[in-house]
């Protein structure tokens, strides 16, 4: 690698990973805004949180602390409970009107 | 050089794979990016020294979630074309407004600062690796009642599924 000698080397420092984890929740966000099916939109979610995991192993790694990676243990749970009890909701909705979409859904209003 | 690669090449398919998940068309293509995402992920988490994270990533998320969805996918159908009729006045109009302040905002920081985030704190010489025997002894010691309380939150989720679909079931043996 001739051209590694000219200039400095490239460190991967924290900030690409909170980078990295910033692109994918702002993609999550859009998912969320732009689909409409129900599933989808969960599986936004997901991308959320986990964007939310990258920046937890991040700062555990940074800070030398390993109350990080117990922290994303937590998030895994609740998401799994998430998925569980909204999937659950899901079916049911699909069961009654054959569709999984969430501008049908103007019955649960108040 | 080594570093670069390892953190290019699953950070590509990471962004891949979100966009995969936000723009098919196909519920199981959707799905299929997904696991993408999270793979990769699982990679970057052994290279910032979360081994066994890691490996719960790929067991719980890319496994037992992402079944967990395929189950669903396969039950409600996939060739259900999706509805693309605005039922919201403006809704397009508000989201597109909304997406390009986003990323300007997020344009202008990254264009003032250089990939720097002025964090905090600096980079900690302390470097270990995050083993189950050294996640247990502190998830068992100080982090103790949020296990607990998280356990209490599994059983409930449990009965809540249960519920639901005992009640569906009911409903459709009456009729």
């Amino acid at each position: 690698m001739s051209l590694g000698k000219e200039r400095p080397m490239i460190e991967v420092t924290s900030d690409w990973y909170l980078t990295l984890s910033a692109i994918l929740f702002s993609i999550g966000f859009l998912g969320m805004m732009i689909r409409k099916n129900a599933l989808i939109m969960f599986m936004c979610i997901e991308l959320m949180l986990n964007a939310v995991n990258l920046t937890f192993i991040t700062a555990s790694n940074h800070l030398g602390l390993v109350d990080g990676q117990i922290a994303v243990f937590f998030v895994l749970v609740v998401a799994a409970a998430e998925v569980v009890v909204g999937l659950a909701i899901i079916v049911s909705i699909f069961k009654k009107q054959e569709s999984a979409s969430v501008d049908m859904l103007s019955s649960s209003k108040g | 050089m080594t570093d670069l690669l390892l953190f290019a090449i699953p950070g590509l398919f990471i962004i891949l794979g979100a966009l995969i998940v936000i723009f098919a068309r196909n519920p199981v293509h959707n799905a299929m990016g997904l696991v993408l995402t999270l793979t990769s992920l699982a990679i970057l988490y052994i290279s910032l020294n979360a081994t066994f994270v890691a490996m719960v990533q790929m067991l719980v998320y890319a496994g037992a979630v992402m079944t967990l969805f395929l189950f669903v996918i396969m039950m409600i159908g996939v060739d259900k074309p999706e509805q693309t009729k605005e039922e919201i006045k403006g809704q397009k109009l508000l989201i597109s407004g909304t997406l390009i302040l986003l990323v300007s905002v997020v344009v202008l920081i990254v264009l003032e600062n250089g990939l720097n985030w002025n964090l905090l704190f600096p980079q900690s010489q302390n470097t270990f690796e995050g083993t189950p025997s050294l996640l247990a002894s502190a998830m068992f010691t100080s982090w103790v009642f949020p296990f607990e309380v998280i356990s209490i939150l599994l059983i409930v989720a449990t009965t809540a599924a249960l519920a639901l679909a005992y009640e569906f079931r009911k409903r459709e043996t009456n009729d």
